[in-house]
């Protein structure tokens, strides 16, 4: 703006004619003012103008920031979907070697009955081997390792609960499936182990412990 | 029906069929011609720095899910939001032990079949009855206007030049003012008015003949804070509670507000007084 | 948007594109440059007002689409989800509710000061067509939006609005069948007025900016409807109208945030908060206050056809106000009689919106008949003989001959002193 105020004030003062009053050269001096050009008269006037401009110039500018705010803030989910944040899971009718997919938050969730022999892969593995050397369980600390412990439900190891996303990009890996009896990822090629951990890439993380508790023997609350 | 925190809406439906009926499905929302103005009463929610008085707003919590909602719906309202700031603002263990004395159907389940189980946070409130037609059924043809934006939905003409003036006092509370009169309303019908079968008749009501029979007495609901327990009292709390069903976000947009006006007289100032520098010199050119 | 822009850059890079596409030149000449004449007063600004709320309008509109759901089950329950769970809903969906009516304020303002003072007149016929052209597509874009809500007003607004055209014979029925998509207003009419909402904004922003170029070919008109002769009678748009606009949007801001905040449902119905129901007619069925004059006036007529006619000439005769008005003075400050009748025609004007709310009965018909009856006979009749019959003040030879006068204490040749001329 007081770009545009400097260029207009010689036409301006064109407009009036040759003699350019008082007050013009006043304005002049204001607004190219903050010392680097001499004024002449009114250097208190100068001073308290360019007070002035400055002030209504960053209102207007603190007016728009916060006027933009709603309009962003109306994106993030709202109260109903936030609400929605738990899903039950019943236990007890999923069979041994059963993966089944529930959906939370919108995203599918497996639940597998792990067998013994999925359960004893995924405890010799040894954490050297992964690529993702962390747990990624919502009920962990963040630095967890990715022990097979660590990726099982507590106490109850047979119990294996994953987001069912690809850390690539998104897809939905097939259960049963790859060459570490995990899950394998049908758009770039994922493989994934008995605890749900990346084994080859283009991956780059285990597949997501979402948070979730036992709220009965056979009963899992997600969320 | 008093002070039942077993309540079980289900339990009460034979009740509900043969007791609490509104009159015609959707009452107009101008009150009749000939009808008294309805008295303006004092709200806490009115006015610039209008706010909802929380205690009020339990006890009208109360009052509704004691009484009104056996027959009335409200469907936009979601167990969740009593605990939501703005509001009645009970603890979120409040709301949730609420939510699960209700039985809410969910499913299909695996096998196919709906089921019911008790209700979350997330649940919203659940109706009397499954459909508009099964309302009816049950309350004389007629049918109980959902609670959801009723508060909103109801008016009276305020004429020339009241009109005028409310917008200067910000007077918006027609709708409260309305549906507790309506509830105060209950009269002996005056001579030579005949009410027809099944209808009552009340001095506000749009014709005066409603279906709904006076909906409470006093001390039919136990209140625990020592409020009075009268009709006038019950009718006040509802019907606050009713408003806050209708506008829930009503205290952040007084207080946005005010912050706004605040901003915009400043700035306003300063742009003055800035259009004053900048035209100073075409004024004072001659 | 016209004459030649003096804005020649320095920095390479803007000299290079400026080369290839003045498109900065073409806002400086616009926006910057352009003489603006000396004398505007504040019913000036309301241009600049209404460009606001259009961008206001659009913005937040654009926005409560990602949130709504244009369905007959779930539009009503959507747009309460906007009000209840979504975060600052409830400012955006009133934003929008009232933008509607401040946008209607505006503009009304906007007319009546182009009427008052002439600025329909020759060079300026296309401008103000093509304003004509932005108020009809501005009733259209509210009428459908009012539908959305899907409440009680919005189905029966829809219902009886729609049935207007089936008025016009052997043809009517069948536009109506076409208007709704089925045999009564249902979802495909949410959904084709849904879509044509979305659409129209953006068509009056085309046909604003045809406005604004139409209106920097001919220059604004001022307070005198003298033109400006020389530099000395305007003064660049930057600073001078800017600033003076930018006050100006503040104040009316703020009288938006009034209703905004704290009385957000007063201009609406309370009615439309019932969900539509097709089988019970609200007992008072009104439209929003800004179609009440035309409302008044379709009720006026006894005949249906008739009465759909009235309605769409009184908006038809404003396109052609430039030749009814024969008067050679341009600006109403100099037409001592003209002046009179303008305020018994505004007052004819808000006596038909007090009359479309009222019910169609008894007095307030009659009523609605003599208002009407004045309606017309103000552009068919009055001010034609007006130009033909009134004696005019003289009229300054000049813009600045004008403010001298004023600020000198009124020489002779200001006859329009007690003109609100030169506030700014």
């Amino acid at each position: 703006m007081d770009r545009a105020f400097a260029r207009l004030l010689p036409a301006r003062a064109a407009n009036f004619g040759a003699g350019a009053t008082r007050a013009d050269r006043n304005a002049v001096t204001g607004i190219r003012g903050k010392g680097t050009i001499v004024a002449t008269t009114g250097t208190a006037e100068t001073t308290r103008r360019d007070f002035l401009y400055i002030a209504t110039g960053a209102m207007g500018a603190v007016g728009a920031a916060a006027l933009v705010w709603p309009f962003v803030s109306q994106l993030q989910p709202d109260a109903s979907v936030l609400a929605l944040s738990s899903t039950e899971v019943d236990l007890s009718q999923i069979q041994e070697g059963q993966i089944v997919t529930v959906k939370w938050r919108g995203k599918p969730v497996f639940v597998w009955n792990r067998t013994a022999k999925d359960i004893e892969e995924g405890k010799a593995t040894q954490i050297s081997a992964l690529l993702d050397p962390l747990a990624r369980n919502a009920n962990l600390p963040a630095d967890a390792p990715a022990t097979d412990e660590n990726r099982a439900a507590k106490d109850q190891e047979k119990w294996l609960v994953v987001i069912g996303i690809c850390t690539h990009l998104g897809c939905v890996p097939i259960g049963h499936m790859g060459e570490y009896d995990g899950f394998f990822c049908p758009c770039h090629g994922s493989e994934y182990d008995s605890a749900g951990r990346v084994r080859r890439g283009p991956a780059p993380e285990n597949l997501a412990v979402p948070p979730y508790a036992f709220v009965s023997d056979t009963k899992i609350s997600i969320g | 029906m008093s002070n039942t925190m077993s309540f079980r809406s289900s339990l009460l439906r034979p009740l509900a069929a043969c007791a609490l009926v509104l009159g015609l499905g959707f009452g107009p929302a101008l009150a009749a011609e000939g009808a008294p103005k309805p008295h303006r009463e004092d709200w806490s929610f009115a006015g610039p720095f209008g706010h909802y008085d929380r205690a009020q707003l339990q006890r009208g919590f109360q009052v509704f899910r004691e009484v009104c909602a056996s027959c009335h719906s409200a469907h936009l309202f979601a167990f969740r939001n009593l605990a939501q700031p703005g509001g009645p603002e009970f603890s979120e263990a409040q709301a949730k032990a609420v939510a699960e004395s209700y039985q809410v159907q969910d499913g299909p389940n695996d096998a196919g079949d709906m089921f019911e189980r008790p209700g979350r946070l997330s649940d919203r409130w659940p109706s009397p009855f499954p459909n508009e037609q099964a309302a009816r059924a049950s309350n004389g043809g007629a049918y109980p206007p959902d609670f959801s934006t009723l508060a909103k939905a109801r008016t009276y003409e305020v004429g020339f030049p009241g009109f005028l003036f409310d917008i200067v006092r910000q007077y918006q509370e027609n709708g409260v003012d309305y549906i507790h009169a309506l509830l105060n309303g209950y009269k002996e019908a005056p001579e030579g008015f005949s009410v027809p079968e099944g209808a009552y008749y009340n001095e506000y009501f749009p014709g005066h003949a409603i279906k709904m029979p006076q909906p409470i007495s006093a001390d039919q609901v136990t209140y625990t804070d020592g409020t009075p327990q009268t009709v006038d009292q019950y009718s006040r709390d509802v019907t606050a509670f009713m408003m806050w069903l209708a506008e829930p976000k009503l205290e952040e947009r007084k207080r946005l507000g005010f912050q706004v006006m605040i901003f915009l007289i400043i700035f306003a100032g300063l742009l003055y007084f800035t259009k004053k520098k900048v035209w100073k010199a075409v004024h004072d050119h001659h | 948007m016209s004459g030649h822009s003096t804005f020649e850059p320095k920095n390479p890079a803007l000299k290079w594109f400026e080369a290839r596409l003045p498109l900065v030149g073409l806002m400086h000449s616009s926006f910057v440059a352009y003489p603006t004449p000396r004398n505007l007063n504040y019913w000036w600004t309301f241009g600049g007002i209404l460009s606001l709320m259009l961008a206001c309008q659009i913005l937040s509109g654009v926005v409560l689409v990602m949130h709504y759901t244009p369905h007959v089950t779930l539009a009503f329950d959507s747009v309460e989800h906007i009000m209840r769970d979504v975060s600052y809903g409830w400012l955006l969906r009133y934003i929008h509710a009232n933008g509607a009516s401040m946008f209607f304020i505006a503009v009304y303002i906007h007319m009546f000061r182009g009427l008052y003072y002439g600025s329909y007149k020759a060079p300026r016929e296309v401008l103000w067509i093509l304003g004509c052209i932005i108020y009809l597509l501005m009733m259209a874009t509210a009428f459908m939006g009012y539908v959305l809500p899907w409440g009680q007003m919005s189905f029966w607004g829809a219902t009886v609005i729609t049935n207007l055209f089936s008025a016009f014979p052997v043809v009517g029925p069948t536009i109506v069948e076409w208007l709704w998509g089925g045999f009564a207003v249902d979802n495909p009419t949410l959904n084709r007025f849904f879509s044509l909402h979305y659409l129209l904004p953006f068509m009056i922003a085309g046909v604003v900016i045809l406005h604004v170029w139409a209106l920097h070919v001919t220059g604004q008109n001022n307070p005198t409807g003298v033109e400006p002769q020389t530099p000395k009678d305007t003064v660049p748009f930057t600073p001078y109208a800017t600033i003076k606009d930018g006050f100006a949007m503040v104040c009316f801001l703020i009288f938006f945030a009034w209703f905004l905040f704290y009385i957000p449902n007063y201009l609406g119905h309370a009615d439309n908060y019932i969900p539509a129901n097709p089988l019970v007619t609200p007992a008072h069925i009104v439209p929003e206050w800004y179609y009440l004059p035309f409302y008044a006036m379709l009720r006026a007529v006894p005949d249906k056809l008739g009465g759909v006619l009235t309605m769409f000439g009184a908006i038809a005769v404003l396109f052609f106000v430039p030749w009814l008005d024969t008067s050679k003075v341009r600006s109403g400050a100099y037409r001592p009689l003209f002046k009179q009748f303008f305020w018994i025609w505004v007052a004819v004007c808000i006596g038909l919106g007090w009359l479309g709310s009222k019910p169609a009965e008894g007095g307030y018909v009659i009523a609605g008949r003599i208002l009407t009856i004045w309606y017309f006979a103000h552009f068919l009749i009055i001010l034609p003989l007006l130009g033909l019959f009134e004696k005019p003040k003289a009229v300054p030879a000049s813009i600045t001959e004008a403010v001298l006068g004023k600020s000198r204490g009124g020489a002779p040749v200001a006859a329009g002193a007690s003109a609100p001329q030169t506030k700014g």
